[in-house]
């Protein structure tokens, strides 16, 4: 038996735009392994944010039933979802989203706070940190580190709650093609040695290659869905 | 742990736009300190005023024959009545009582000059409880009571009518209905209030009064024109009232509604000044409820823009697995923080004002001390909080209930 950690069955989003209705996800089903790289791409409009929300419990479905690591989450409250996020997922963003004000421990410790978790939190931030190569960096503030930097403090940050996925979109988007590969790298070889499943949001192909499978969206639905049989180096 | 930390990033986020945060605190330091400084001023107002009707005795009841022809029986007020209005035993809430019998006017006269005027025959007591004062020798002593001495204390207006000075006057005589009587004590001057004049005045014993002076004792010998008792406090007067009534209808056994006396006290006054005292710091703190109401509206202001500003955050820390409350709280504490910070500055402001004032009104002569007291601080400090926390609801409220996918997206 396959051990799913995504299991999206017959997704609708629907939004309304004054009184027209647009659907962004019409009928969609995705199932996505344990430890699998999964690539998401097609072009703006096709659905591929909607779909990134949802499976990030950013955002409920109109209509089908989603299980993330055998839970079913497709109708939950906000302060559920919140929780879920929490522990599930991690988030890696285009823009890194860090808090200025805060040191790059602080900003990893920052959802183990949300999980309630009292004692430990540093240790447990500097950890990560060292894990994603920051050891020396840890109270510096995100101004005073370079883009791949503050990309990998947001990457430390979404591995601290042990999550069952890693969401990344666009991760390489803001860096230079040098970072760019470095983080690409650091995700990758956190998949191949922690096991995370690895779902990244992109248009660029060169991210893609690497991923173990990519899918192709086109007006809410998958248009492409080509698993590589190599294992990406 | 979880309330320091939350302070802790209130504290980082308000410390990040410096100028920002402490002219949001303005708002709340003015307001705090006028509610303190106007407080203070208020209360040290209304102890100045107490202060100087109590002087003029605001403990005090007269105790006089009613005149009101309705009363067909009457009997006079004695000097026996004045003792058992003063036994604690029948009347706890009163102090000390005196008698006021007053003769004449008849003709005073000492070194060649001579005056009319009337003389107040009094008991021992009479100093204390109409609060008199010596400037030379003593008052009219228990002994001399009993034993009638003729003995006289005078007013310094007097004094200086008769003698052309109010000094160096212990053991002079001064004859009254061409007796003489011995000078024991000038007292202190009260000056003028009203139409009568109360240095010009002599007391002698009461005894004295009524077995050499009086021309008439119309078969009561003890009668006296007034009674004066002092109650325990300001605010005993009319319990001691009741009592006093009670006691003088038992003596005199007059019927129900037709007493032979009425009874006087400063209680108008009081009541009129406590009314004005009470419209004065409802006014003050009328202005002092606008100006912290100014400053919590621009609590909300500056955090409706510091939510707005901040949507990215929100949307984030949301994606991160911050509830509602987590957000909600988090907001709170920064108008909180804001708020009571400012209070504490206000205080100290409201005080520093107070004390100034304090100083200028010492300097331009009217004694008056401003009182910043400890619930007008508590009362501050409850206040800005409360401020910060009901206008920082909305602000909070709105960021908390921001959806996480367009807070991201937030640009």
């Amino acid at each position: 038996m396959d051990d799913w950690v995504i299991e999206l069955e017959d997704i609708r989003k629907v939004y309304r735009m004054g009184i027209e209705e647009v659907n962004a996800l019409a009928g969609l089903t995705l199932r996505v392994k344990r430890g699998e790289v999964l690539a998401i791409m097609g072009p703006s409009g096709s659905g591929k944010s909607t779909l990134m929300n949802i499976i990030g419990c950013l955002d409920r479905p109109t209509s089908g039933t989603y299980h993330l690591d055998g839970k079913t989450v497709s109708q939950l409250a906000d302060d559920a979802l919140a929780e879920i996020r929490n522990k599930k997922v991690g988030f890696v963003f285009q823009s890194f989203n860090l808090l200025g004000r805060s040191t790059a421990s602080a900003n990893v410790e920052l959802p183990l706070r949300y999980a309630g978790v009292n004692h430990g939190r540093r240790e447990r931030a500097q950890k990560m940190l060292r894990l994603v190569g920051l050891g020396e960096r840890m109270d510096h503030k995100p101004m005073e580190l370079s883009g791949g930097q503050q990309q990998r403090v947001a990457i430390a940050r979404a591995l601290v709650n042990d999550p069952a996925i890693i969401l990344a979109d666009e991760p390489t988007g803001n860096l230079d093609s040098r970072s760019g590969a470095e983080i690409l790298d650091l995700l990758l070889q956190l998949n191949r040695e922690q096991g995370t499943t690895l779902v990244i949001v992109t248009h660029d192909p060169n991210v893609a290659k690497h991923a173990s499978r990519v899918i192709r969206l086109k007006d809410g639905c998958i248009e492409e869905d080509h698993v590589s049989d190599t294992k990406p180096a | 742990m979880f309330l320091t930390q939350n302070l802790l990033e209130a504290l980082e986020s308000l410390t990040t736009n410096k100028l920002r945060s402490g002219l949001t605190m303005l708002g709340i330091v003015i307001g705090v300190g006028a509610v303190i400084a106007l407080l203070a001023v208020g209360q040290g107002a209304s102890a100045t005023i107490s202060g100087s009707i109590n002087s003029i005795g605001t403990n005090l009841i007269f105790i006089v024959p009613n005149r009101s022809t309705d009363i067909t029986v009457r009997r006079p007020l004695t000097l026996q009545d004045a003792q058992a209005i003063g036994d604690p035993l029948n009347a706890p809430s009163i102090l000390l009582t005196s008698v006021l019998y007053t003769v004449g006017p008849v003709k005073v006269s000492a070194a060649g000059q001579t005056v009319s005027m009337s003389i107040d025959g009094v008991t021992s007591t009479y100093a204390d409880v109409r609060n008199l004062t010596m400037a030379e020798g003593d008052f009219i002593s228990d002994t001399q009571m009993t034993g009638r001495a003729s003995v006289a204390v005078l007013g310094t207006t007097t004094a200086e009518n008769l003698f052309g000075t109010s000094s160096n006057l212990i053991g002079e005589t001064v004859r009254i209905s061409g007796q003489p009587f011995r000078i024991i004590g000038i007292q202190a001057s009260k000056g003028g209030s009203g139409f009568t004049n109360s240095d010009d005045v002599i007391y002698i014993p009461f005894t004295t009064a009524v077995s050499r002076l009086a021309q008439s004792t119309d078969g009561a010998p003890d009668r006296v024109d007034m009674i004066v008792a002092q109650a325990v406090s300001a605010n005993a007067v009319p319990q001691a009232s009741d009592e006093i009534k009670q006691i003088i209808r038992s003596r005199h056994n007059t019927e129900v509604g037709k007493d032979d006396f009425t009874l006087e006290t400063q209680q108008d006054i009081l009541s009129v000044t406590s009314q004005i005292t009470g419209v004065l710091t409802i006014f003050l703190g009328g202005i002092a409820a606008i100006s912290l109401l100014v400053g919590g509206i621009g609590i909300m202001n500056i955090m409706l823009v510091s939510v707005t500003e901040r949507t990215r955050e929100i949307g984030l820390r949301k994606a991160l697995g911050a509830r509602r409350r987590d957000i909600l709280i988090q907001f709170l504490t920064e108008s909180a923080t804001l708020s009571v910070v400012g209070g504490f500055i206000g205080i100290g402001l409201g005080a520093g004002l107070a004390y100034a004032i304090g100083l200028i009104a010492n300097a331009t002569g009217n004694s008056f001390t401003p009182v910043v007291g400890l619930n007008s601080i508590l009362l501050a400090t409850i206040f800005s909080a409360t401020i910060g926390l009901f206008f920082g609801i909305y602000p909070a409220s709105r960021a908390a209930g921001l959806q996480p996918v367009e807070a991201l997206r937030y640009e």
